[in-house]
């Protein structure tokens, strides 16, 4: 009599558990992995002088301030303002960009975005390949497109370390007529001072520091959790025996 | 009276006496506590009501914390959420568990409604228990709406945007309720303050009384279990069920149990996924509402899905706002709905334990359906199981009457 | 014993037991909410210390200066209300500043009250019910006024070193906030150890 419940809850949770699988195939443009170490702080520091050295003259990350990077990287507040703080005179300030945001909107187009929320918003992986995707194209204004985010008004502010290069599509004729364009892969048209490997860490570091200030306590909230539930676990015990001691006199 | 309850009924004194004789306080312990019996034979799936007093204990203390911190203003409240993400000591751990809170909030309640369909808890005598546990269950779908606008990210704004558009469907005075909800010709800085006040003032009370409600009607005549049979028709010289067992201390030991498993599998989402891959805490709405661009791919939060999936589809604006209003209403009928003798499904025939299962199936197909992009494939199953939604209710009366049952048992089946 | 005590004693022992556990859960569980009630990060940055540059500051100038959100007074004394101070400790409450030592950092609890006996730095806050009291540094022998700060709502009477007269609500001497010179010219309040 228990079995026929728990069989109706099991067919019901195997056939969704399945069947959406079997639906979830395709997807949009292919994202390599980012592969970060969220827990590397030595990763960390080298994304946080990268961002600052790379983004902080466009982008802010205006939620973010520099003593929580800091704290959260072992940086003494000596190192703070002799390595990152370049807009800041004091570490309890948050990251704010040089440039005014209605100047910014008018060389660009668009302001450039905060980058306090962006890798939380758009995935790790997703920044991670938009500043490893930015090709020569004609025609854009800034001399480059991006194959992630066709169309961005960013220009390819690191090509001084990747140098630039060339995207290769291939075009398919459909049966109704239509054209579609797929990605084939890039071709290093000018080489720039960090080979393909370094470039990749680079990028890696500087992504890390960006998922790192989309969420700071995300190191903090895990070692406590581990904490947490030991507890729980502690308090399970009792609360399973206290309750097989009660329930024993009922037949 | 066993030993135990001669232990927890211990000897009053003279301050319990003076409250007593002022206050029906022994009384009322005595009638919801200590003496109120419930089956011995309760399975896991009667935890769930518990439950949800749980969540709504952390949601409601949570959610005063969060005021305190929280601007409910358009240019304000994106960075008022994110201060209480960094700036606010342990802010993190208080937001984290109430949108953690949220989701469980209808995880609980989702299960525990399924467990009164299990064990046909709505049937004769306990009626309008569901009729108010229905109600709940709207008012929690508003309480749920309204806080999902507050944070004021991309997914706030344009959800609220296609739901609160949904009652421009309906005719005549479709477009004069847009704007009495909205409070300004689009959502703005004045719909999130009004919302504001419906979601920490206005619904949260209603929920409350409610619940209140809820549970003075179901100890007035007894909770079910899981034969579904009425444990009152023997009892002992003392007028106590011979299946029953006091709440207090053999329910409340044994729930607390429940809540511990509860609190490791929520603590596990809120210190390792709160995000829960983007479920509990969608991606997009981390950007700020942008009133210029919608986000490419925009659906409502995972509970509301199986409605949303239905809505969208049909193809016909007026017609899915009806579709989606009798999906969300429809299981308030259930108790005259369902014509079968028995309540417990163990006793039941093959044709509602066939129902049930593809029911639960047709449910979840439908949330994870409303969570996808509407491609024709997709819209296809969702108009397959939105058949299958409303065929489930709106055949009860006949499969619930042509099924053969099993006899009932007189006593509860208990093991030791 | 009979199995039956050894019963009730074990679930004796287990329901102390968790209860117990589930009181130092909740205590636990307590911590970040009372937490979340004290200053935020923000509110610290925006509570940060305070420069004053005393450059242009003439003998007997006082400047009013807000450091987290509380009114500090900073007066540059002459050489004639410096001279006044030792007089009339009488008419006090608390000369030596010694009956409530949390009123100063110990490198104020001296005779002139303050690191430089030049520079008086107090905060504006009657130690009564925390009114802004006013200067009034123009001595009034015939009223056996030395010069000093007056309260205006509730009348209490503060000398120019901030300590207290007899006879008046505040129970005590006006607070000296944390302070130090970073330069001869330039008082930093709100800190008063480590790096500027």
């Amino acid at each position: 009599m228990i079995k026929s419940t728990s069989i109706v809850s099991l067919l019901a949770l195997s056939v969704c558990f399945f069947v959406p699988q079997a639906l979830a195939a395709g997807g949009a443009v292919h994202l390599e992995p980012a592969n970060l170490e969220q827990d590397n702080k030595a990763s960390l520091r080298r994304g946080a002088r990268n961002f600052m050295n790379y983004c902080s003259g466009c982008h802010s990350a205006k939620y973010v301030r520099y003593n929580t990077i800091g704290k959260h990287l072992d940086l003494s507040e000596e190192q703070l303002i002799d390595n990152l703080m370049f807009n800041a005179e004091k570490t309890f300030e948050t990251i704010q960009t040089a440039m005014p945001a209605s100047e910014a909107a008018v060389w660009y187009g668009t302001a450039p975005p905060d980058l306090s929320l962006m890798a939380r918003a758009r995935g790790a992986d997703y920044v991670y390949n938009f500043l490893k995707g930015f090709y020569l194209s004609e025609g854009s204004p800034t001399g480059v497109d991006n194959l992630v985010l066709a169309g961005t008004s960013m220009p390819h502010v690191l090509w001084e370390l990747q140098g630039y290069q060339t995207a290769h599509f291939e075009e398919h004729e459909n049966d109704d007529g239509s054209v579609t364009r797929a990605f084939e892969g890039f071709e290093v048209f000018s080489a720039g001072s960090m080979d393909a490997e370094e470039y990749d860490e680079f990028v890696r570091d500087t992504v890390n520091f960006l998922a790192y200030i989309a969420e700071p306590v995300r190191s903090d909230r895990r070692k406590l959790g581990v904490w947490v539930l030991m507890f729980l676990i502690f308090f399970y015990v009792l609360a399973a025996q206290l309750k097989k001691a009660i329930w024993k006199d009922v037949k | 009276m066993s030993r135990i309850e001669a232990e927890v009924g211990k000897p009053q004194g003279g301050l319990m006496k003076w409250i007593d004789d002022r206050f029906p306080f022994t009384k009322t312990m005595e009638h919801h506590v200590t003496k109120y019996y419930a089956s011995k034979n309760f399975n896991w799936w009667f935890v769930f009501g518990v439950l949800a007093m749980v969540v709504l204990v952390i949601q409601l203390v949570t959610g005063i914390f969060l005021t305190m911190n929280y601007k409910p203003a358009a240019a304000e409240a994106f960075a008022s959420v994110e201060y209480i993400m960094r700036d606010v000591e342990w802010g993190w751990l208080i937001r984290y568990m109430h949108s953690t809170g949220a989701s469980f909030f209808f995880i609980v309640v989702y299960l525990h409604m399924f467990r009164a369909m299990l064990y046909g808890s709505y049937k004769k005598p306990r009626e309008l228990i569901w009729l108010i546990g229905m109600m709940i269950f709207f008012v929690l779908m508003a309480e749920g709406f309204a806080g999902y606008l507050l944070p004021w990210g991309q997914m706030s704004y344009w959800g609220a945007q296609v739901i609160i558009s949904l009652f421009g469907a309906i005719p005549g005075v479709g477009d004069a309720l847009v704007e009495i909800i909205r409070g300004d010709y689009s959502i703005s800085d004045i719909t999130l303050n009004r919302f504001f006040a419906l979601h920490v003032i206005v619904l949260p009370l209603a929920l409350i009384g409610l619940i209140f409600v809820h549970i003075v009607a179901l100890h007035e005549v007894g909770s079910n279990n899981p034969d579904g049979i009425d444990i009152k028709k023997y009892k002992d010289e003392n007028g106590k069920p011979l299946d029953g067992v006091a709440f207090h201390p053999y329910h409340t030991s044994k729930d607390l149990v429940g809540i511990i498993v509860f609190l490791m599998i929520f603590s596990a989402v809120v210190f390792f996924a709160p995000d829960m891959g983007g479920m509990f805490l969608e991606h997009a709405n981390f950007e700020p509402a942008n009133m210029t661009a919608t986000p490419e791919h925009i659906a409502p939060v995972w509970y509301y899905t199986p409605y949303y999936a239905i809505l969208r589809a049909v193809p016909d604006k007026l017609w899915g706002f009806i579709l989606f209003a009798l999906a969300v209403v429809l299981p308030v009928f259930l108790p005259w709905l369902d014509r079968c003798r028995v309540r417990s499904i163990r006793y039941r025939g093959w044709m509602y334990k066939t129902a049930l299962s593809v029911f639960v199936v047709t449910f979840i197909m439908l949330g994870w359906l409303g969570l996808q992009a509407a491609t024709p494939t997709y819209v296809l199953l969702a108009r397959v199981f939105s058949v299958f939604y409303f065929a489930f209710f709106l055949l009860m009366p006949f499969y619930t009457a042509m099924d053969k049952t099993k006899p009932e048992p007189d006593r509860v089946v208990y093991h030791d | 014993m009979t199995e039956d005590d050894l019963d009730r004693n074990r679930r004796h022992f287990l329901t102390v037991a968790t209860v117990a556990t589930g009181v130092v859960g909740a205590g636990l569980v307590a911590i970040p909410f009372v937490s979340s009630l004290k200053p935020s990060a923000r509110a610290q940055a925006l509570g940060a210390p305070v420069e004053v540059p005393l450059g242009s500051m003439q003998p007997g100038e006082m400047v009013r200066v807000l450091w987290r959100g509380r009114l500090v007074f900073v007066l540059r004394r002459t050489e004639a209300m410096l001279a006044k101070l030792p007089e009339g400790t009488d008419n006090l409450r608390d000369p030596d500043s010694t009956e409530f030592a949390e009123n100063q950092p110990d490198y104020a609890a001296n005779d002139t009250r303050s690191v430089k006996p030049e520079y008086l730095v107090v905060e504006g806050s009657c130690t009564h019910l925390g009114c802004a009291p006013l200067e009034d540094f123009e001595v009034r022998p015939a009223e056996g006024w030395g010069g000093g700060f007056f309260c205006p709502c509730h009348g209490s009477k503060f000398d120019l070193a901030g300590r207290v007269y007899k006879g008046v609500p505040a129970p005590s001497n006006l607070r000296v906030p944390p302070h130090r010179f970073v330069r001869d010219d330039l008082i930093l309040i709100g800190q008063d150890t480590g790096a500027a």
